[in-house]
This record gives C-alpha cells, structure tokens and sequence, in this order.
C-alpha cells in the first residue's frame, strides 16, 4: 500500500488571520504510520494545552499552538532562540476516520492519533484449503 | 526557525565542536560531511538578568527534572545535561523524522557568579528555567555620591 503524505509546510499563510503580531515557527515533528493509524509526534515547547488548536478538515490536518511572550521586556544577555507561536498545516492522503483522532499535549510534546478508517486497514485475507 | 539540533552524541562532541568551529573559523571551511560537528551547541539558551539573579531558559519538549542534571561549578559554569530517549514501543514506517533523541550536554559561562546551592529550576510546558542566584558581589550597588 503506499501512502501518499504530502505536506504543506508553510509558515503562517496569508489566508489565516492573526491578530498579533510576532514571529511564527515551524514545529519540529515525526509521523509514523502504524497498521491502524497515522501518529504524529510534535514539539511544542512552551505552549499551554489551552493555546493549542489542532483541525483536521478535507485532508488537511492545521496545527496552531500560541505562544505568549514568556520574558517581557527584558534585555537579553544571550539570546540563542526566539519565542513565538507554531503553524504547521499537512495533507493525508491516507483515509482518516476524523471522528476517533485523539490529541495529547504533555511536556511540550503534542502526540496526535489519526486512525484509518477500516475501508484501508490492511487486512488478512483467510484462505480456505481445499 | 530553529536551527538547533539534538546530537546523539556524548558531551564530548560539545568541546570536540567548539575547536572544530574554531579551525573552521580560521580555515574558512563550510561543512564537508563531519556534520555532528558543526551542529550548534544543545540546547539553546536565552539568558537574562535583574539585580538579584541571572535566569537561563531553555526549550527542551519532552523532559522533566527527572531527565535533566543541573549543575554550578566554579561559581559560574552551568552545566546542563539530559538524555531524550526513544519511545521505544513505536512500529510502523516513518514519513517523516524532525525531532532528534539521544544525549546533550552543555557547558556555558554565567556573565556572574552565582551561589550554586540557591539555584532553583522548573520545567513547565517542556521549557527549562533556571534562576540563580547573583552572589553578593556580583550584585549591583548603589554609590553614593556626596556633593561636597
């Protein structure tokens, strides 16, 4: 079976409104497709479960996390990384049974299951002897 | 965008990139495969200060205090050192592979020094941060200035 996972990577694209302004990151993440579902591992460090906006419509799965700015307005001594919000937007070709996707956000760490829906579940056809 | 990387790698690689940068510097070298090398130091950090402490934050999603060692020596090296470690119970194809795991150690000089049994650290939300203390002389002093 092959699987067909285009991905949009795109920073904040311009049809999406936002009212702040700032920059926007692209989250790092991994996704690996299992027998049953698609699991996608992203890191979001610094964003509260409450920020996080995750939307899975016509194949394309939106991951939106809000970061608000955490130091003020200090004036850094060192500044290796900038804070922001993350934006990351995928195609799926694979059939996702988007009533059963489950989300959870723990140490920065967002996991997502997306599981197929079972017309694409690879199945074990018996074979009678005869 | 983030430019930082996790390296599998001991925390000899750290000092190991630093001279590496540093012949690369002098060599005007780009990168020719030694790729471990020249990935930027592990983690990042932002740092920052008020008049009583110096704070060092650092984004490391995926760990805990239970995952990280902190340390202060000399008055003023932080030390911070952790492992993120592979879920180990994944099977499947990966389409994709960003995040690293594995080991990172990091060595860096606080601008003051600071007193090592007052530090205190919390991870909230996959963010490290680490408030230490500025010892006393290191804090600022307001001077008196008599006009005579």
């Amino acid at each position: 079976m092959t699987t067909e996972l285009a991905k949009k990577e795109q920073r904040a694209p311009v049809s999406a409104e936002r009212t702040r302004g700032g920059v926007t990151y692209n989250p790092r993440i991994d996704i690996l497709e299992a027998e049953d579902e698609l699991l996608l591992l992203a890191d979001l460090p610094g964003v509260e479960p409450a920020e996080l906006n995750i939307r899975y419509e016509n194949k394309e799965l939106m991951i939106e996390g809000k970061v608000a700015p955490r130091q003020g307005d200090v004036r850094y001594l060192y500044n290796e990384y900038g804070i922001g919000d993350f934006y990351r937007q995928f195609t799926i070709g694979e059939a996702i049974d988007a009533e059963k996707i489950s989300a959870e956000l723990k140490h920065g760490v967002l996991t997502v299951h997306l599981p197929k829906t079972d017309a694409v579940r690879p199945r074990r056809i018996p074979v009678q002897g005869g | 965008m983030f430019t930082r990387r996790w390296e599998p790698m001991a925390e000899v690689w750290s000092e190991m990139g630093h001279l590496q940068e540093e012949m690369n510097r002098l060599l005007g070298r780009l990168g020719n495969g030694t790729r471990a090398l020249f990935a930027p130091a592990y983690p990042a950090l932002n740092v920052w200060e008020d008049e009583q402490n110096v704070y060092v934050e650092a984004e490391l999603p995926g760990l805990d205090m239970d995952s990280v060692e902190i340390y202060v020596h000399n008055g003023n090296q932080l030390s911070l050192k952790g492992e993120r470690k592979e879920p180990a119970d994944l099977k499947g194809t990966w389409h994709r592979r960003e995040r690293n795991y594995g080991r990172f150690a990091r060595v860096f000089e606080l601008p003051y020094a600071v007193e090592a049994d007052k530090v205190a650290a919390k991870f909230h939300n996959g963010v490290l941060l680490i408030q230490l203390p500025k010892r006393e002389e290191a804090k600022p002093r307001r001077i008196e200035v008599r006009v005579s």
